[in-house]
């Protein structure tokens, strides 16, 4: 498969990436609105072309106890799902977290808490980039605003957890999973073969070959000393994700006298909102996190000094603002607007807000 | 003959398996998993698998399984182990994936898992360790506790009317279309030891040929968690244990 143009949702767009960058599995459950990465990967059949490994667990828990499983033994596993789902998920995340392993998640989320509703929301943030499992650990939070990024950071998302050895999440919404656009889908990858797989992941699962240790995948270790060492270790690594990693994108920040922040499918609506707001005069720009974790907390920061004020838009109550508000320090006045339950804000609520609480 | 003359390799009619190690094991007097331990090594070896097995240690007493068998090891968390091994011998076909669970970890949080990896008829095998208690925790309740029987969380005996039945998980094993090979073993004596051996091989076996899922349960003693000499234990098992959960192949797919 050579590089393409296609029209196409933003979920179907993760299977087709998952294929085409090599991936080894997916191990998945449906739930709306994502249902699609899994429809799309049983009617492609990959196991027919790439040898790609597609399993419909019994539950989303089974789903991603099997990318644990698939993760040790040195392969490239994803597994997604939506909003509840994950919420099952969290006990082996933490697992896979503990055991420092790579692997992909991918989150398209809905309005919540409980069964909520199918609607987008943004309102996991806290539970991706605050813990959501057990323990001090992170993940790479990787949040798409295009169907083009939901393409681009599958392959970006299985780099960076094979880099650090650290579970990495999409985190998208359902605007960004049910939407249709237009994206340029990579040519096909060939799946990294057995030799290579030895070769990369030492560490592996694989059987024990003549002459090295056994490996042992595990999150368990009695003594507290030694369990200290090892948060420790994974403390130092989560400081160089921090240092090396940290992704965002400006749009018309150079002028601007205020900031919009949003991530996702809020940062498309926020840029409508910015473009409206210029067109009454007033220098808006938008700052889009594209790492929720590693945050992007010095740009921010560095804002904190040339504009007069920040306006969060979320597809939640408030919960990136916090972050931004750590960043900014009290420097600078940093309001909250935000939809909930599923509903989708227009551009002018945002410019509304704007104005009424930050440029009042 | 001197003792140098009969300590000659020819001379040799036993020995410790090559895949176990030297570490002192943790499990307490009397407890069974240290003979299926040994079983499990012996037949990987005779198997000539020693490079190509993955075994999926659980939680509770055998966590620490990885200590004993040098063979690659992933722990899994409570019950999910058939998920993890699902996923591995998927991914890597030619390996023998084995997990190794107790009653609390396999018929309790872990029912779903187990139920589901057999009836997919996965290739793996599960060696399924059943006590009929918690050991790990402090012999608590667990799924497969007989009636009558007390433990730290029904200090008055197992009452069905407060607790329900204890799970016959294998039986329930032995009717999904999945597996291929379904038995109840022990090892408290020699011709137990070795009936257990030849049931773990042959599910081995099955495993490697593509049969299908595999589970090999092991009524078992834990002296600790039963308040019993090692010896009591294994009197009380034969005639308690045994009646309940009665020893033999419940399917075998040939």
């Amino acid at each position: 498969m050579a590089e393409e143009v296609v029209l196409m949702k933003g979920n179907e767009a993760i299977a087709q990436a998952a294929i085409r960058c090599g991936a080894d599995g997916y191990f998945g459950y449906p739930i709306t609105p994502q249902s699609e990465v899994l429809e799309t990967l049983a009617e492609l059949k990959p196991w027919e072309t790439t040898g790609m490994v597609v399993l419909q667990a019994e539950s989303e828990v089974a789903a991603i106890n099997m990318v644990y499983g698939g993760a040790g033994s040195g392969k490239m596993v994803m597994t997604s799902s939506s909003s509840p789902g994950v919420s099952l998920k969290q006990e082996g995340i933490s697992y896979i977290a503990g055991a420092e392993l790579p692997c992909l998640i991918v989150n398209v989320m809905r309005g919540g808490p409980g069964l909520g509703t199918i609607q987008p929301s943004q309102a996991d943030y806290f539970q991706t980039v605050k813990g959501g499992g057990h323990g001090d650990y992170k993940l790479i939070a990787l949040a798409p605003a295009s169907v083009q990024e939901m393409t681009d950071f599958v392959a970006l998302g299985f780099e960076l957890a094979f880099k650090y050895r650290n579970p990495a999440i999409i985190l998208a919404d359902g605007v960004i999973g049910q939407m249709m656009e237009k994206v340029v889908l990579p040519a096909q990858k060939a799946r990294r073969t057995e030799a290579e797989i030895l070769e990369q992941c030492p560490w592996a699962t694989t059987g024990k070959a003549k002459g090295r240790k056994p490996n042992i995948i595990t999150s368990l270790e009695l003594k507290p000393e030694a369990m200290e060492i090892n948060n420790l270790r994974f403390q130092a690594k989560y400081r160089k994700i921090e240092e090396n990693e940290v992704r965002f994108e400006e749009i018309n920040c150079e002028d601007a006298e205020y900031l919009i922040i949003a991530f996702g499918s809020m940062a498309r609506i926020g840029q409508k909102a910015m473009e409206l707001a210029r067109e009454q005069g007033i220098k808006v720009g938008i700052l889009r996190p594209i790492t929720l974790w590693p945050f992007p907390t010095k740009a921010i920061a560095s804002y904190a000094d040339k504009v007069k004020g920040m306006l969060v838009t979320e597809l939640n109550a408030g919960q990136m603002i916090e972050d931004v508000r750590l960043a900014v320090n009290g420097k600078i006045k940093v309001e909250h607007f935000g939809r909930l339950g599923g509903i989708v804000p227009d551009p002018d609520e945002i410019v509304t807000a704007l104005k009424e609480t930050i440029i009042k | 003959m001197t003792k140098e003359e009969i300590i000659k390799p020819e001379n040799l009619v036993y020995k410790k398996p090559t895949l176990m190690n030297d570490n002192a094991m943790h499990y307490c007097p009397g407890c069974s998993h240290g003979v299926v331990h040994k079983l499990i090594a012996e037949v990987i070896e005779e198997m000539g698998m020693e490079d190509k097995t993955v075994g999926i240690s659980p939680v509770g007493c055998a966590v620490f399984a990885y200590n004993y068998l040098d063979i690659d090891w992933q722990e899994a968390a409570h019950g999910r182990a058939p998920a993890v091994a699902t996923a591995i011998k998927r991914l890597w076909p030619d390996r023998l994936v084995f997990t190794y669970q107790g009653d609390g970890d396999l018929a309790c949080i872990g029912t779903a898992e187990t139920i589901h990896a057999l009836n997919r008829g996965e290739n793996i095998t599960i060696i399924f360790i059943n006590n009929a208690i918690y050991g790990m925790t402090g012999g608590q309740m667990a799924p497969t506790t007989l009636v009558g029987m007390k433990s730290s969380t029904c200090p008055y005996g197992r009452d069905v009317k407060i607790h329900g039945y204890p799970l016959k998980m294998t039986e329930i094993a032995a009717q999904l279309e999945g597996t291929a090979y379904v038995t109840r073993q022990s090892v408290q004596s020699v011709p137990a030891i070795r009936k257990a051996k030849k049931a773990i091989r042959k599910a081995f076996e099955n495993s490697m040929n593509g049969k299908g899922s595999n589970l090999v349960e092991i009524v078992s003693t834990c002296s600790s968690g039963w308040k019993m000499t090692p010896e009591k234990a294994n009197k009380w098992m034969e005639e308690h244990m045994f009646p309940f959960y009665p020893l033999g192949d419940l399917k075998d797919k040939e």
